[in-house]
């Protein structure tokens, strides 16, 4: 008996982009942080950046951990205050929210093809079958064949396994599927 | 243990833990660290840099849940992630003895991830429902790492038990050692009777623990050991003399240097 961990469908995703002016042009403005240590990727992409309110002068921007430890939090943090004050917005407060639980069906489609031309295989998303979910094959990033292997499940950062081409032969990142 | 998630955060909207539920957070955060503190001792031992790094990431995957945990916790007290991490002595300490059982050789830390993950993989699918929304929100964040923790304790298991003769020999003896530790985790106690539809009864997780891992511990041949049960009481305090020294390792830098931070 497998604990039921149902991940979210596509379709419950909203788009998290505020259509009133004021709040647009902050949600704009903070949109721009990318993440420290896939700088190509901001926290817009990641579905990281959850939700930007505005009442007066005072700012809040609520931000999710892709794992619970993520160390590149208090970097987003920082930058984010940075970005808000250096436009003149002299009350920012950044607020990390636990739930909804982060996922990577949350990653944008530009997200993912940004990731892959910088070299690391974007999620691949996986079949919901039941107690064993298969995940679909990964694609080398490099010289996009499918023929690859996972060489660790863990690798440089809480997100990414390691893997290799068995074409090119080159060893890669791949941004591993959390649902 | 820097700043990404403060008490703040945790209880937004100044939310408050009942002190019985935080009696409880204390528990799981307990749990949590005890294991972090264990599993980082393997950081630049492990037999090849892959498993470094993935013991690694385990580790800080449960310092995370122990943060969320001690600091809605701590928010009961007027205290903070740090204060019930350094300035606590063993006494005060609420974690199951299988936690702060010495890291042995690979095959002792590969069969206590197999145990602890799927107790804690069973445990926080469970409490991701649970009526205290703080506990449901780090729960459910927590049981999809967990999840990826127990797969790779599987791997590794079989990996072990059907590998050469010394890593079974040695996986068995691992089995036989760390086995009867795994009763204590399945108690109730009067604080979990206190509280209906926020604390997961333990007692409840016994048979889905017992199924899943009794078909990977078929799988590889093997079986647990029944011989005896140890003592417990680390839900009251009552430790080994394993954690002192956990502990002394872990506090010393914040109590010879209060309020140092870098």
């Amino acid at each position: 008996m497998q604990p039921s961990i149902v991940p979210p469908r596509r379709a419950e995703v909203v788009a998290l982009r505020p259509r009133e002016a004021t709040t647009a042009a902050v949600w704009r403005l903070v949109a721009t942080v990318a993440d420290p240590e896939i700088p190509v990727l901001t926290i817009e992409d990641l579905g990281v950046l959850r939700s930007v309110g505005v009442d007066g002068d005072a700012v809040t921007v609520e931000i999710t951990p892709t794992y619970s430890a993520c160390p590149a939090m208090d970097a987003i943090r920082d930058d984010l205050v940075s970005v808000l004050e250096a436009n003149g917005y002299r009350n920012p407060t950044v607020r990390i929210v636990l739930a909804p639980a982060w996922t990577t069906e949350w990653m944008s489609a530009t997200g993912r093809s940004k990731l892959e031309s910088y070299g690391i295989a974007p999620p691949t998303g996986s079949a919901p079958a039941g107690a064993v979910p298969l995940g679909f094959g990964v694609r080398c990033p490099r010289c996009g064949s499918l023929h690859t292997r996972q060489l660790s499940r863990f690798g440089s950062t809480a997100c990414k396994a390691l893997y290799q081409c068995q074409r090119c032969q080159e060893p890669f990142d791949h941004f591993r599927d959390h649902r | 243990m820097g700043n990404a998630l403060t008490p703040e955060d945790i209880v937004r909207d100044g939310r408050k833990a009942p002190s019985d539920v935080a009696e409880y957070a204390l528990r799981l955060g307990d749990d949590a660290l005890v294991l972090a503190q264990r599993l980082g001792w393997w950081i630049a031992r492990a037999p090849e840099i892959e498993e470094d790094i993935a013991l690694a990431n385990i580790a800080l995957d449960e310092l995370g849940h122990a943060r969320s945990f001690l600091s809605y916790a701590g928010s009961a007290w007027g205290k903070n992630e740090d204060d019930l991490a350094y300035f606590r002595d063993e006494p005060e300490w609420r974690s199951a003895h299988i936690f702060e059982l010495p890291n042995g050789d690979f095959a002792h830390t590969i069969v206590r991830q197999f145990a602890v993950s799927h107790f804690q993989c069973e445990l926080y699918a469970r409490l991701a429902a649970s009526a205290d929304e703080t506990l449901a929100a780090i729960a459910a964040k927590a049981v999809k790492e967990v999840d990826y923790h127990r797969d790779h304790s599987v791997h590794w298991l079989l990996r072990l038990a059907l590998g050469t003769e010394e890593s079974e020999r040695r996986t068995r003896i691992a089995l036989d050692d760390v086995w009867p530790y795994v009763d204590e985790l399945f108690r109730d106690d009067a604080l979990i009777d206190a509280l209906p539809h926020v604390a997961v009864r333990p007692s409840e997780l016994r048979p889905s623990f017992d199924a899943a891992v009794s078909s990977v511990l078929a799988e590889a041949g093997l079986e647990s050991s029944t011989r005896f049960t140890a003592r417990g009481g680390g839900r009251d305090g009552i430790h080994s003399e394993h954690l002192g020294t956990l502990l002394a390792e872990m506090q010393v830098l914040a109590r010879q240097h209060p309020g140092l931070s870098w």
